[in-house]
């Protein structure tokens, strides 16, 4: 199996191209750039060298020693995304599109964000290019994430509110999809995660599989054999997949992705796609068919999650393909052991995680104690909590920071 | 002969443009749906698209996304829809009425068992929004072994590939969307519309609508002498708005589309 999409876009039964028709000539002339620089050698080149000398990759793959001790458990690495410029793994996939926008002649990027991370890295590279750049992003998140909304508007970008919905990602994509349509001859739109219609998930893993080929040849490096288990957070499942993609060969390396929790089991307490007994369901939204929280009518539901980054409806179209095969397990932590976990590891590591990591590190801190210390696990640390510290003092003191 | 081919060829023999109006189901409220599909047949209405409200509109503009949330808010789901169908048919409504939907809850209800419910209720076609061609084909057999009408998209972006494949997908009539955008308002009509319906003539013996941004009798005259019909939805959603806290929404919806109808 080599799972590589189909020519329209599916992996088995997930993933195609549901969008309005004006935008399916833009997508095919995307499709037909994108193919033509896949295996197109200067492309690759040019891709990686930004990614050396401006983003800083490789980033480090650190044993957390501390952590595993104090699990007693298995032997944890962490993949340190949160060292990359801007501050998370976002900055691969924005430089990968911004190279491509500029060979399809592409004046003006659009992009949509929910932590801000995606919106920040889009932002970075359009000022590296002198390009327009429009981030929408929902009222909701430009509230609990105002520092990266700051960051965006001084690296020159428009950043654009959207008061509809739930106020957060999925209602931003809705607007950056409205600009596309209205805009097709002049815009390019970057889109963040590995969702949307194809080429999107696939073009977005492909540029995030650097994550995963980094991790297995730094992991063979220092411990001469593959890991035993990788975890990593699922939103829209960018970081995760690009961690997986490169070990999904080997046969012998387990694989959890982890969705939020949230605060509850009802439908709009959580962002758990996979999760059945949750309101999960396979359905169509924004440009792909894939599992989605949804109500008996096929509304999509609101979601929650202490982290902007996860709280999204639905997930990748490939995630639901490995889920559907079994080849990767999908697990939930909630608010509050993410909360727990990023405190765990800011305390015995010196790193403070992402609220979106912290769902991988506190999943972790469950399963590392059940496993021998001559295991080993590799988590990836997508991004860095900078830009949450704000929000978690709120929680914790429960008073507001200045 | 299902009604929209009746329609259509009544519209031919006449020498006449055809007029279908757009409204939201359950906007402000399924009563007034009703009431309003029954005026618009009466105005003259050739075709009426009845719009089934999603979560995510992302084809289009604030108005009828406004008016999608408020029908939301009550909870209307395609159930209601289809209902709302029957009972104006029960009335004695026989002007066709194609349902307007996002594919995702049109998939959730199911192909097989929606286009049982299209026939049973009356209802003629459908038209799915986010269902470009490639995605197309299962649902456009489903609905065709009850001669149920697929309306297709066209877009000005669409190459002459792309418009053979949604010709060769349609049934009814082909949907041409007169701007690359959302719906909305407009005062000005772009000429790329005139331009699509000739470039579709090329694919197709099917009518041609145009609609987006239509919004007055000037504009559907203009459109009317190079298309079969012009659709006209977030001006008369808009006028649903406004009409809410008046006593007679009917009346005063009544009042805009008479002005609107070529007829």
């Amino acid at each position: 199996m080599d799972f590589q999409p189909n020519a329209l876009g599916y992996w088995g039964e997930f993933g195609g191209r549901f969008v309005p028709e004006t935008l399916m000539s833009p997508i095919e002339e995307l499709t037909g750039a994108y193919f033509a620089v896949r295996d197109d050698a200067d492309f690759q080149t040019e891709f990686l060298n930004l990614l050396q000398d401006f983003s800083g990759r490789p980033t480090p793959l650190f044993y957390a020693k501390r952590l595993s001790e104090k699990l007693g458990g298995a032997k944890i690495y962490l993949k340190r995304e949160d060292l990359s410029h801007t501050g998370s793994h976002k900055i691969n996939n924005a430089v990968g599109q911004i190279l491509l926008a500029r060979r399809m002649g592409k004046k003006r990027i659009i992009a949509e964000t929910g932590a801000g991370q995606h919106g920040v890295a889009t932002a970075t590279v359009c000022a590296l290019f002198g390009l327009e750049c429009v981030v929408y992003m929902g009222d909701e998140d430009m509230r609990r994430q105002a520092l990266n909304v700051f960051r965006m508007r001084l690296l020159g970008a428009e950043v654009r509110g959207v008061g509809a919905g739930a106020k957060t990602l999925k209602d931003a994509i809705n607007e950056a999809l409205r600009d596309w349509v209205t805009n097709v001859d002049s815009t390019y739109y970057l889109l963040g995660s590995a969702l949307g219609p194809h080429p999107y998930p696939l073009m977005v893993r492909d540029f995030q599989s650097v994550i995963g080929r980094e991790a297995r040849r730094q992991i063979l490096e220092k411990e001469n054999r593959l890991p035993d288990v990788l975890v990593a957070c699922v939103g829209g499942g960018s970081n995760s997949i690009g961690l997986f993609h490169p070990f999904l060969v080997d046969e012998i390396v387990r694989m959890i992705g982890v969705e939020a929790g949230g605060k509850g089991n009802n439908l709009g307490e959580h962002a758990a796609r996979f999760n059945k007994a949750g309101g999960g369901r396979i359905g169509v939204l924004q440009g792909t068919k894939s599992y989605l929280l949804q109500n008996d009518d096929g509304q999509i539901a609101l979601t929650h999650s202490i982290s902007a980054g996860l709280d999204y409806a639905s997930v990748g179209p490939e995630h639901a393909f490995l889920q559907s095969i079994g080849r990767v397990e999908y697990a939930m932590a909630t608010d509050d052991e993410a909360l727990a976990a990023f405190q765990t590891l800011s305390e015995t590591e010196g790193i403070i995680p992402a609220l979106e990591s912290s769902h991988g590190i506190a999943h972790a801190v469950k399963i590392a104690p059940e496993m021998s210390p001559d295991e080993i696990m590799i988590v990836n640390l997508s991004g860095r909590g900078d830009k949450d510290v704000n929000q978690v003092q709120e929680m914790i003191d429960g008073t507001p920071s200045s | 002969m299902n009604r929209i081919d009746e329609k259509f060829k009544q519209l031919e023999s006449e020498k006449r443009g055809g007029f279908i109006p757009f409204i939201v189901a359950g906007d402000p409220n399924l009563a007034a749906t009703k009431n309003l599909i029954l005026l618009l047949a009466e105005s003259g209405a050739s075709v009426i698209e009845l719009g089934v409200p999603f979560s995510d509109p992302v084809a289009d503009g604030v108005t009828i996304q406004a008016a999608a949330e408020r029908a939301l808010r009550n909870r209307i789901g395609v159930t209601d829809v289809l209902e709302t169908v029957k009972e104006v048919r029960v009335e004695g409504c026989e002007t066709p009425i194609i349902l307007f939907s996002y594919f995702n809850p049109i998939l959730q209800f199911g192909l097989e068992k929606f286009a049982s419910a299209m026939k049973t209720v009356g209802a003629d076609g459908v038209l799915i929004t986010d269902l470009v061609p490639e995605e197309a084909e299962d649902f456009r057999r489903i609905l065709a072994e009850k001669d149920l009408a697929l309306i297709m998209l066209a877009a000005p972006t669409s190459s002459d590939e792309r418009l053979k494949k949604i010709c060769d997908k349609a049934s009814g009539f082909v949907y041409a969307v007169s701007r690359a955008g959302v719906t909305g308002a407009r005062n000005e009509m772009s000429n790329e519309a005139e331009n699509l319906v000739k470039r579709l003539r090329t694919f197709t013996d099917l009518p041609i609508a145009v609609g987006f941004g239509i919004s007055t009798a000037a504009q559907i005259e203009e459109v009317c002498k190079y298309a079969d019909a012009a659709v006209v939805g977030s001006a008369i959603v808009k006028e649903i708005e406004r009409s809410i806290e008046l006593v007679d929404v009917i009346e005063n919806v009544r009042k805009f589309v008479e002005n609107l109808s070529p007829n």
